[in-house]
């Protein structure tokens, strides 16, 4: 007699188990939330970018050190070969990673007016990994570039203190 | 108050290309981390960064929780006319920050 054993369950005993529960299953996600990305999330946010495009490899450089002791601030310097002309030019360098919490890094939009195709900046990886930075022309055509970083101290996810 | 660090020369030829050099500090909190009793830090992060050149936008970036703290970003633009460049930090939490510097094109 299911029902009735129910029905004498205390309501105020049931909302305690009720949020017991809820709170468990809180803690659950929080614990199987993947605590990376992955080449997949790196993948398919790719793919938000390039829609179906084909990203071709050359005309990228992407500088970063090889072997990197702290990854919370690994230099990065994106170069793509183009004569940045009002004709041809680059419109956007895209950066991405596959084992951070999340797979962008940055995009970076520019035009004939920056003369280089060149940015700079300071990234935080979280483990040995392989970045990518995808060009995107003004002729709509796209280019790509990778890098591997081994990396000894991992940056994002130590405790805050 | 946020301190910036803008390295732009003062002085240039006319056609010139070059390279700006920005640093905005910012904690670049990025929502992955837990304190020790296990709470999550919530995310605080810029987002946006934007350079206009005499009021034309030259440069722009999206920013994650990938990039370092004290986001430190460097790009070319062409050295077309004197005047002033802008620079526009925005992020969470209402985050917005602006600074200048000016160029004499000769």
């Amino acid at each position: 007699m299911t029902r009735t054993a129910m029905h004498d369950i205390d309501p105020a005993d049931r909302r305690r188990f009720l949020v017991l529960g809820s709170s468990a299953a809180m803690v659950a996600l929080v614990g199987l939330r993947p605590a990376q990305a992955t080449p997949d999330t790196m993948k398919a946010a790719i793919r938000d970018v390039v829609k179906d495009a084909v990203v071709r490899v050359g005309r990228v450089k992407l500088d970063v050190p090889p072997l990197v002791e702290n990854g919370n601030t690994v230099p990065l310097t994106v170069t793509v070969s183009s004569p940045m002309t009002a004709a041809d030019h680059v419109v956007s360098i895209y950066v991405f990673n596959e084992k951070n919490p999340q797979p962008n890094v940055g995009n970076f939009h520019l035009g004939p007016r920056a003369g280089r195709a060149q940015v700079s900046t300071r990234i935080r990886l979280a483990d040995t990994q392989t970045l990518t930075a995808i060009a995107k022309l003004s002729d709509g055509s796209l280019w790509s570039a990778t890098a591997d970083v081994v990396v000894t101290l991992a940056a994002c996810t130590e405790e805050a203190s | 108050m946020p301190s910036t660090l803008i390295n732009v020369p003062p002085t240039a030829k006319r056609g010139d290309i070059i390279e700006i050099k920005t640093l905005m500090s910012h904690i670049m909190e990025t929502g992955y981390r837990h304190t020790e009793t296990g709470a999550v830090v919530p995310r605080n992060i810029i987002t946006g960064f934007r350079c206009r050149y005499n009021g034309v936008e030259v440069f722009r970036a999206d920013l994650f929780p990938a990039f370092s703290a004290n986001p430190f970003i460097s790009f070319f633009t062409v050295a077309t006319d004197s005047g002033r460049f802008e620079f526009e930090w925005t992020g969470d939490n209402g985050f917005q920050e602006t600074a200048t510097a000016d160029i004499t094109v000769s």
